[in-house]
C-alpha cells in the first residue's frame, strides 16, 4: 500500500468523492485560494472549479444554514472551516437544525447530511481563540457524529464515510498531524463510525487517546517502554458515537486508564470516558484514572507558556510512569510536536 | 367573482375558522401541550404568498407556522394531530406546532430560533438553481428576526450566489411585546436594508391579499427566471398574544395599546378583502358564512380526529434521532 500524508489523504478522499458524487460541494472561506485549506481543498478546485469549491462569505452562520438548505435540497455540502474556532459561529444551524433535522421532522422525511471540517491550529503562539478543538461541544449533542482522525487512512476513511452517509457530520484535524504519513488505501472506502481502533497493543496501562493524543501517546508508549512498561494506546476514532466497547475491553486487562485529550478536561472527552469506565467496570481499576487535558485557563501564546499548556508525549509518559508506581527518574524529556514548526502560520 | 380572487378568501377564511376554533380549544382545555403561535390576523400574507407558489417550491417558516402551512395546502388533520401531540401528527407528536412540515405540497419545515430558516432557504433555492430547473425557496420570518446577523448574512449570500429565494418578512410591529420602535431606528427600513445589500426588495399592505399576492408572482417570476434573490416586506398584525390564545391589548394586559389593536382589527384582510369582491358578488356575505360553515365542520372534524389517535409508542422514543423511520 502507498503512503500519503494526513492532508493528501483528506484531498483525496474528498476528489474521490466529488468524482462519485456530484452532488458533493465544498463551501468554506478561502477554500478556493493558492493555498487551498492547507492543500486539503486544492486538488479539488483545480479539478471541479468554482461551481463545486465555493469561496464565501464571512458568514459561518449563514453558510452552516445555507448548507442545511442545500442538502436538504438533495446536495452534500463539505463545510470546511481553516480554523475550528470559527465554528461557534455556526452552532445553530449545526446543533439546532442538522443535528436534529430527522427527529423533530418525525424521523421519516429524511435527513440534512451535512459535513463539516474544521482544522484545529494549535502550535506557534496561535493564542486563546485560535486554538481551539471544539469536538467536545458538537459530540454533547444526539443527531451528530463527530470524530477526529489520527492517522492518514483514518483521515480518509472517515471522510468518505461522512460524505457517503445519511447523518451530519464533524471532523475535527489538528494540523500537527498534517505532515503524517502512512499507509493509505487508493479505495474511497469508509470508516465506520463509532468504531475505534487499537494503536498499539500493550498489558500494563491503556492510554485512551483522541486526535493528536493519540500519535503523542504512541510517542509515549516508545519510551516507556524502554521502563519495561508495555502501554495499550486506543484511538477511539469517533467521539459520538463512542466505541465504549474497546476501551472498556482495553481497560478491564490493564486496570489502568490514562485518557489524553486537546481540550480541556471540564464536561469534555476525557470526562465521557471516565464516565463509562467507571460506569460500566469500576471494580477492574488498579488506580485512580488519571485525565492528561487542557490546563483550566485560556490558550496563551508566548512559547514557554504554550509549551506548559498543551498536554503532550511527556505528560502521557509521566501519567502512565505514576500508575505503575514508577517516576520519571533519568528518562529525558519528550521534544515538543510542535518543535520544528516553520513560521510563519 | 373570479375563481383566482375567490380563492384567496375563501384560504383566508378557512385559517382564521381553524386558528379561532383551535385557539378555544388550546385555552379551555390544555390539551394541545406545546407552544403555539396563532397566526389570526396576518392570513393575508400567508395566502397572498403561498398563492402564487407552485408544489415545486419549497415554503419555509419560524414560529408563526400554521396560516403558511394552510396556506401551502398542508394536510389540516395532521397539522391538528401534531398539536395534539399525536402519532398521527405531521412529525408524529415530535416537533409540535413550531416544526410542521408537510413535504408533499412543499412545505419544508418550520423552525424556532428566530432567523434559522432564513439560510436555509437560501441553500434550497442554491440547489434548485443548480438543477436548472424554474423552482423557488421561500421564507417567511417577522420583523423581530431581520436584527439577527444571520439575516445580514443571508441577503449578501443570496445575493452574491444569485439564490432564487423569496424572503418574506411580515412585518407585525412587535417581537413579543418588544415594539420596533424599540429595536430599529426610525429612518431604516427592512426594505431598504434588503436593497442595500443587492436583493430586489418591496414593501406591499400586507393585509391587502389581492397585492401581497400580485407581489408575490412577481417575486417568484424574478426567481424563476434566475434574476436572484426577492424581499417582500408585508405590513400586517397580529390579533392574539405573542404565543398562546389571548389578547394582551385589554386595559388591564397592556403592552399593545388598545386602539392600535382595535385599528388593526378593523382593518382585518378578510373584511377588506370582502368589501373589494363585494361588487363582483352582490351576495358575497351569504358565501362567505356558507364557507365559514363548512370549514368549522372540517375542524370539528379534525379535532375529533386528533382526539381519538394515539401518541406516540414510548418504546420508540430514540427512534428518528440517527436512523430512518419507516413512514
Amino acid at each position: 500500500m502507498r503512503t500519503l500524508t494526513y492532508w493528501q489523504a483528506i484531498s483525496e478522499a474528498t476528489v474521490q468523492c466529488m468524482e462519485a458524487d456530484e452532488g458533493i460541494f465544498i463551501a468554506g472561506e478561502g477554500v478556493d485560494d493558492v493555498k487551498g485549506t492547507f492543500g486539503t481543498t486544492k486538488e479539488a478546485f483545480a479539478r471541479f472549479g468554482a461551481s463545486r469549491v465555493i469561496d464565501v462569505p464571512n458568514s459561518e452562520n449563514a453558510t452552516a444554514g445555507f448548507a442545511v438548505g442545500a442538502a436538504a435540497g438533495g446536495l452534500r455540502p463539505l463545510l470546511v472551516h481553516t480554523r475550528a474556532d470559527f465554528m461557534f459561529l455556526a452552532l445553530d444551524p449545526l446543533v439546532n437544525l442538522a443535528a436534529k433535522w430527522r427527529y423533530m421532522y418525525g424521523g421519516d422525511k429524511g435527513g440534512v447530511p451535512v459535513v463539516t471540517r474544521g482544522v484545529v491550529g494549535r502550535g506557534w503562539g496561535q493564542g486563546a481563540t485560535h486554538s481551539q478543538s471544539p469536538h467536545a461541544t458538537f459530540a454533547h449533542y444526539a443527531g451528530l457524529y463527530v470524530a477526529a482522525p489520527a492517522s492518514p487512512a483514518d483521515a480518509k476513511g472517515l471522510l468518505v464515510q461522512a460524505l457517503t452517509g445519511d447523518t451530519p457530520v464533524v471532523l475535527v484535524e489538528n494540523r500537527n498531524l498534517y505532515p503524517l504519513t502512512g499507509e493509505v488505501p487508493a479505495e474511497a472506502t469508509g470508516i465506520p463510525f463509532g468504531v475505534g481502533r487499537i494503536a498499539r497493543r500493550g498489558d500494563d496501562v491503556t492510554v485512551v487517546a483522541t486526535s493528536l493524543m493519540v500519535h503523542e501517546a504512541e510517542r509515549a508508549a516508545d519510551q516507556l517502554a524502554e521502563r519495561g512498561i508495555s502501554t495499550e494506546v486506543v484511538d477511539v476514532r469517533s467521539l459520538r458515537p463512542l466505541d465504549e466497547r474497546i476501551i472498556c475491553e482495553s481497560v478491564a486487562r490493564t486496570g489502568r486508564l490514562v485518557v489524553a485529550d486537546t481540550s480541556w478536561a471540564r464536561y469534555g472527552f476525557t470526562a465521557e470516558v471516565a464516565a463509562v469506565v467507571a460506569e460500566h467496570i469500576p471494580h477492574v481499576l488498579t488506580a485512580p484514572i488519571r485525565r492528561l487535558a487542557l490546563p483550566d485557563c485560556p490558550a496563551p501564546v508566548s512559547w514557554p507558556l504554550e509549551e506548559a499548556f498543551h498536554p503532550g508525549a511527556g505528560g502521557i509518559v509521566e501519567a502512565c510512569l505514576r500508575l505503575c508506581g514508577q517516576t520519571q527518574g533519568d528518562l529525558p524529556a519528550l521534544a515538543d510536536v510542535a518543535a520544528g514548526f516553520q513560521g510563519p502560520y | 367573482m373570479t375563481s383566482g380572487h375567490a380563492r384567496l378568501l375563501r384560504d383566508m377564511v378557512r385559517i382564521r375558522v381553524v386558528e379561532e376554533t383551535l385557539a378555544d380549544y388550546y385555552r379551555d382545555e390544555q390539551q394541545m401541550r406545546t407552544p403555539t403561535h396563532f397566526s389570526i390576523g396576518q392570513e393575508a400574507t400567508a395566502v397572498g404568498v403561498c398563492a402564487a407558489t407552485t408544489t415545486r417550491d419549497w415554503v419555509y417558516t419560524a414560529h408563526r407556522s400554521h396560516a403558511p402551512y394552510l396556506a401551502k395546502g398542508g394536510d389540516l388533520k395532521a397539522m391538528v394531530a401534531e398539536l395534539y401531540g399525536k402519532q398521527a401528527g405531521c412529525a408524529h407528536g415530535r416537533g409540535g406546532s413550531i416544526h410542521l412540515v408537510d413535504r408533499a405540497v412543499g412545505f419544508a419545515g418550520s423552525a424556532a430560533i428566530l432567523g434559522e430558516m432564513i439560510p436555509v432557504a437560501v441553500g434550497t433555492a442554491w440547489a434548485f438553481a443548480r438543477s436548472g430547473e424554474p423552482r423557488a425557496a421561500i421564507t417567511f420570518f417577522g420583523d423581530g428576526a431581520t436584527e439577527e446577523g444571520v439575516f445580514a448574512e443571508s441577503l449578501n449570500l443570496a445575493a452574491m450566489r444569485r439564490a432564487p429565494v423569496v424572503f418574506v418578512c411580515e412585518n407585525n410591529l412587535y417581537s413579543i411585546s418588544s415594539p420596533i420602535g424599540a429595536r430599529q431606528p426610525a429612518g431604516s427600513t427592512i426594505r431598504d436594508r434588503a436593497g442595500a445589500a443587492g436583493v430586489t426588495a418591496v414593501q406591499v399592505d400586507g393585509n391587502d391579499v389581492f397585492a401581497v399576492h400580485d407581489a408575490a408572482r412577481r417575486a417568484l417570476r424574478h426567481c424563476w427566471e434566475g434574476r436572484g434573490p426577492y424581499l417582500l416586506e408585508l405590513a400586517t398584525y397580529r390579533w392574539r398574544e405573542h404565543v398562546g390564545p389571548g389578547f394582551d391589548h385589554g386595559h388591564d394586559q397592556g403592552y399593545r395599546p388598545v386602539g392600535e389593536t382595535e385599528g388593526w382589527m378593523a382593518r382585518c384582510p378578510i373584511l377588506r378583502a370582502t368589501e373589494t369582491l363585494r361588487e363582483q358578488d352582490p351576495d358575497i356575505d351569504r358565501t362567505v358564512a356558507e364557507w365559514r360553515v363548512r370549514f368549522d365542520d372540517e375542524i370539528q372534524s379534525a379535532v375529533a380526529y386528533a382526539k381519538e389517535q394515539s401518541f406516540p409508542d414510548v418504546e420508540a422514543l430514540l427512534d428518528g434521532a440517527y436512523q430512518p423511520v419507516p413512514r
